[in-house]
């Protein structure tokens, strides 16, 4: 299969790849880049382990083409974090323990972080139905909306 | 269950003490796992690579049964990019063997046939052939140009349609086998095996009945749903040993199998666990491994095999379908009386379905005299059960909780008084074997009974439902090693699979408390299997209540070893030295007058005195410490669309003593969840031809954040007398109520009895049209 030339921003690094036109963002991420931070947990959109932001939007990378992605910027997990310092959610998923397995506490990190930015101060419910895109089966989510709840309140200080 | 309780297995008593770090809330962000977790650094199966490696994919039976007459994978292996190609003749039969895989047994005839099938295909997804290639999409290619001429058969999908006489057979050789039977060569069944165990006399039971009550129940199959695929890297070396990064719950137990299957010494394998990615039972099976390591060894390459959605659901474990008929009786005052079920439980395309454990738990919560329990394990056109989490207690407690709450209704009685006037204790005998021990169930129902969440008023359609569960704490082998570093840290490793983070930090607050050292000054780490001796699975609650007494035992080694080197150096013997607060004291005044010395200290000492201070433990562990909790539910259920909805939630469990309060709140929440998904929305759904309908998230629906509420816990501590922590298996008991605990509500909030899973606005809608059609119609 020929590949295609793609170059993206990816946590601030501009970044050349050869892609299959097939490839998802989310396999070129895991297998061309070994950003392995990103999950796949259903390939379908289904299950957000897979959370991307392009170009500030957030999206399931198993559904997005790697070849669409030329000329974006994205931000993983792996972004998430600067220098030694964590983002304070991050901070508030290690201490509520919001984390069992952890192989959702990618996507949900990135997708609780773009839930904030667009409403810095949610209700529980807002919060619930802001991240009911992704899943996770070990916590029964509790903690996880403790965890962006009060991230939230930091955030905003 | 190959579990008999051996003599020499471990106890060590409860040890009745103040805790400086057990039992608290330490800062979590020194979890050996957390910051690896939040930053996507924790690797799990699917991201480790190795270099040269293939990527390997399996094809899989488009049908439900069928022979396969014959497979030409000569096409596939001409392929451009194609390296190695397997089929049944790459692996060995293999004759019937039974051992321990979690909490279920396997037979390594059927494993070698579940894996890669040999005569037939037994359910849709049962794999055929697997290829390694140099990329995913030449795999799949490939996987087009294999031919495989099936003779499709006629198939059997639901539990009481392959009990029929007339049903069509799976296996040729399967003769019902079990209490009371013997074998009838000259009558094929799917029945595998039939179970009965009793007590009293359950005619004399019932006659002694006011009431009795009647369910029958039906459960369709559940996955666990873990949200991480099955992964696994194989590397076949020339020198022939093979290494396996794989996502598993028993990295030993997996390197014993893949021993067997394919034929090598046990010692040529290392299985290296990678961080697990939720298993909650469907882990504790070999799947992909043998796979990627043959077809690595036929290619000379290694083998990265990842599998899709669509796969997990078609093909690996979910639990079974069930039917349960139960009958119990009781007298007016509200003492039960007789207490009978009938268990029959799918097992998928082989025999071995999770019965044997359902029926240890049918009605023990309750003190009874006269019991009697049948069961049936069942062989159908599906894919091999796995444990779920308390695998096969969930449904068996749905037709039983709700029978209870029944029985209370007719005896006008609170079904919280009901269970308590009933309730298990300390000395209860079991229908299955030996009295409880010590137990706290009583106080579970106390809780809730003196709960605010009895106190919450409930509005109209709304209404409050109730109900226990139990499950047992299993032991088995288990080894840990504590290296003390030169600088006083300590460095653990042990062997039991780490399946939700909790243990490792559990493990670590247990080796400061008995060091005497702060939390953050032990590093705790799963080892592989060549680090350590064997270990049993990460199944049956045993992670941290048996993992522990491997690590007190080989931290109390090294508190020996540390005391040896101060007495070296004091000059007295060894059990003149005391180990307290982190430090070598002597025992007494009468030893001498010496400064007591650190756990650093000794450590500068220690090459002088003999050598590093280290300490280990390989112990088989007692079974115990069984778990018992009760739930409480709110529901309203919307009329019009059948819709219920989970308003409240409260458990309340036995734990034991709580090591790592906060990570058992996480138990008891995401196993309630489970439950509450497993109750309203998730069941598998065939076709008539015998495919699976919903192999994805979007059709098999796992409850998602708004969907539930929070939930609240409430830890209730009794001590486990044999553990020396008190600590009991905590992890399976919360997914066990809620299907009846959401049943005995709906009954509350509409008057309707709903005993057929799952219980989603369909059938709600249905049994509401059916209880009040005139209502309905208008
Ligand atoms: S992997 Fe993309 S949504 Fe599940
Ligand atoms: S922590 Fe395991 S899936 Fe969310």
């Amino acid at each position: 299969m020929t590949k295609h030339h793609i170059r993206t921003t990816i946590n601030g690094d501009e970044t050349d790849v050869l892609v299959e036109p097939t490839q998802s963002l989310l396999d070129v991420l895991r297998d061309e880049l070994h950003l392995t931070g990103t999950k796949e947990g259903c390939a379908t959109g289904d299950c957000g382990a897979c959370s991307v932001t392009i170009d500030g939007n957030l999206v399931c990378s198993c559904l997005v083409l790697g070849v669409e992605a030329d000329g974006t910027e994205i931000e993983t997990i792996e972004g998430m974090a600067s220098g030694d310092e964590l983002h304070p959610l991050q901070e508030k998923f290690i201490e509520h323990v919001a984390l069992q397995c952890g192989i959702c506490t990618p996507g949900l990190l990135i997708a609780a972080k773009h839930l904030l930015e667009e409403n810095p101060d949610p209700t529980e419910e807002e919060v619930r139905y802001g991240l009911a895109g992704n899943l996770c089966r070990c916590t029964g989510y509790q903690k996880v909306v403790e965890a962006v709840l009060d991230a939230a309140q930091v955030m905003q200080k | 269950m190959g579990m008999k309780p051996s003599p020499y297995a471990t106890k060590i008593p409860y040890e009745e003490k103040d805790n400086k770090v057990v039992g608290g809330r330490p800062d979590p962000k020194n979890r050996s796992d957390a910051i690896d977790k939040v930053t996507g650094r924790a690797r799990y199966a699917a991201d480790y690579n190795l270099p040269g490696q293939l990527i390997g994919k399996v094809l899989r039976s488009p049908h439900a049964h069928a022979v396969i007459k014959s497979i030409d994978t000569s096409e596939a292996e001409k392929l451009p990019g194609v390296k190695a190609v397997v089929t049944r003749d790459d692996f060995p039969d293999m004759e019937v063997e039974h051992a321990a895989s979690g909490e279920l047994m396997v037979n390594f005839r059927d494993v070698t046939r579940n894996m890669m099938a040999r005569e037939k295909a037994l359910y849709d997804g049962h794999p055929v052939a697997a290829v390694a290639a140099l990329s995913e999409s030449i795999a799949k290619e490939a996987m087009k140009l294999i031919k495989v001429d099936y003779e499709v058969l006629p198939h059997v999908i639901d539990v009481r349609d392959a009990m029929k006489d007339d049903a069509p057979l799976l296996h040729e050789d399967l003769f019902t086998k079990g209490a009371g039977i013997e074998p009838d060569p000259s009558k094929k069944s799917n029945i595998a095996t039939r179970m009965e165990s009793k007590l009293g006399d359950i005619e004399e039971g019932f006659e002694q009945a006011d009431f009795i009550v009647e369910h029958e129940s039906n459960t369709k199959a559940a996955h666990q749903g873990y949200i991480e695929p099955q992964a696994s890297v194989a590397n076949f070396t020339e020198g022939g040993t093979i290494e396996v990064y794989t996502g598993t719950q028993g990295h030993h137990v997996f390197r014993a199998q893949i021993a067997k299957l394919l034929k090598m010494d046990i010692s040529n394998i290392k299985v290296v666990p990678a961080e697990l990615g939720g298993g909650f039972g469907g882990k504790n099976n070999v799947y992909l491994e043998p796979l990627a390591a043959q077809l690595s060894r036929k290619a000379n390459r290694p083998v990265k095999m990842v599998m899709t959605r669509d796969e997990v659901f078609r093909a690996t474990g979910p639990t079974s379908g069930t039917n349960c008929k139960v009958k119990m009786g009781c007298t007016r005052d509200g003492r039960i009386t007789a207490a009978q079920a009938e268990l029959n439980y799918q097992a998928g395309a082989f025999p071995g379905s999770s019965l044997p454990l359902a029926s240890i738990t049918v009605f023990t919560r309750y003190d009874l005299e006269n019991v009697l329990v049948v069961g049936h394990d069942v062989v159908c056109n599906r894919p091999k059960v796995a444990a779920y989490r308390a695998p096969g207690a969930p449904m068996i407690a749905f037709a039983v909780e709700t029978a209870i709450d029944d029985l209370a209704r007719q005896c006008g009685m609170d079904p919280i008084d009901f269970r308590l006037r009933n309730a298990a204790k300390q000395g209860t005998q079991t229908h299955f074997g030996p009295p409880l021990g010590q137990i706290g169930y009583i106080e579970t129902l106390e809780a809730a009974k003196a709960s605010p969440h009895m106190k919450e008023p409930l509005g109209p359609n709304q209404g409050r439902g109730i109900a226990s569960g139990f499950w047992f704490t299993i032991g088995n082998d288990t080894s840990a090693t504590i290296n003390i570093t030169e600088d006083g840290t300590a460095s653990l490793i042990f062997g039991t699979v780490d399946v939700t983070g909790g243990m490792r930090s559990a493990f670590a607050m247990i080796v400061a408390e008995e060091l005497g050292i702060p939390f953050e000054k032990v590093r705790t780490q799963v080892g592989d299997t060549s680090a350590l001796g064997f270990n049993f699975m990460t199944a049956g609650s045993r992670g941290t209540a048996a993992g522990s007494m491997a690590v007190v035992k080989a931290t109390r080694d090294a508190i020996h070893r540390a005391c040896e080197i101060a007495a070296r150096k004091w000059e007295v013997e060894t059990d003149q030295v005391v180990w307290e607060n982190g430090h070598a004291r002597p025992a007494s005044a009468n030893v001498g007058d010496f400064e007591p010395m650190s756990l650093a200290q000794l450590c500068r000492e220690a090459t002088w005195f003999g050598g590093t201070i280290a300490g280990h433990a390989e112990i088989n562990v007692a079974m115990g410490g069984p778990g018992f909790g009760t739930h409480l539910v709110d529901v309203e259920v919307d009329r019009q669309t059948g819709l219920v909805k989970v308003l409240r939630y409260s458990i309340f469990q036995d734990a034991g003593k709580a090591v790592y309060p906060a990570f058992i709140e996480g138990q008891f929440q995401g196993g309630a969840v489970q439950g509450i998904g497993m109750a309203l929305n998730e069941e598998y759904i065939y076709s008539d031809k015998g495919t699976l309908e919903n192999p994805g998230f979007l059709d098999y629906r796992v409850p998602v954040a708004s969907d539930v509420p929070m939930i609240d816990t409430h830890i209730v501590e009794v001590p486990n007398p044999d553990h020396p922590y008190g600590v009991r298996g905590i992890g399976e008991v919360p997914i066990i109520p809620p299907l009846a605990a959401i049943s005995n509500a709906i009954y509350d909030a509409a008057g309707v009895r709903l005993l057929d899973h799952p219980m989603s606005p369909p059938k709600v809608l249905k049994a509401l049209d059916e209880a009040a059609p005139a209502e309905a119609a208008e």
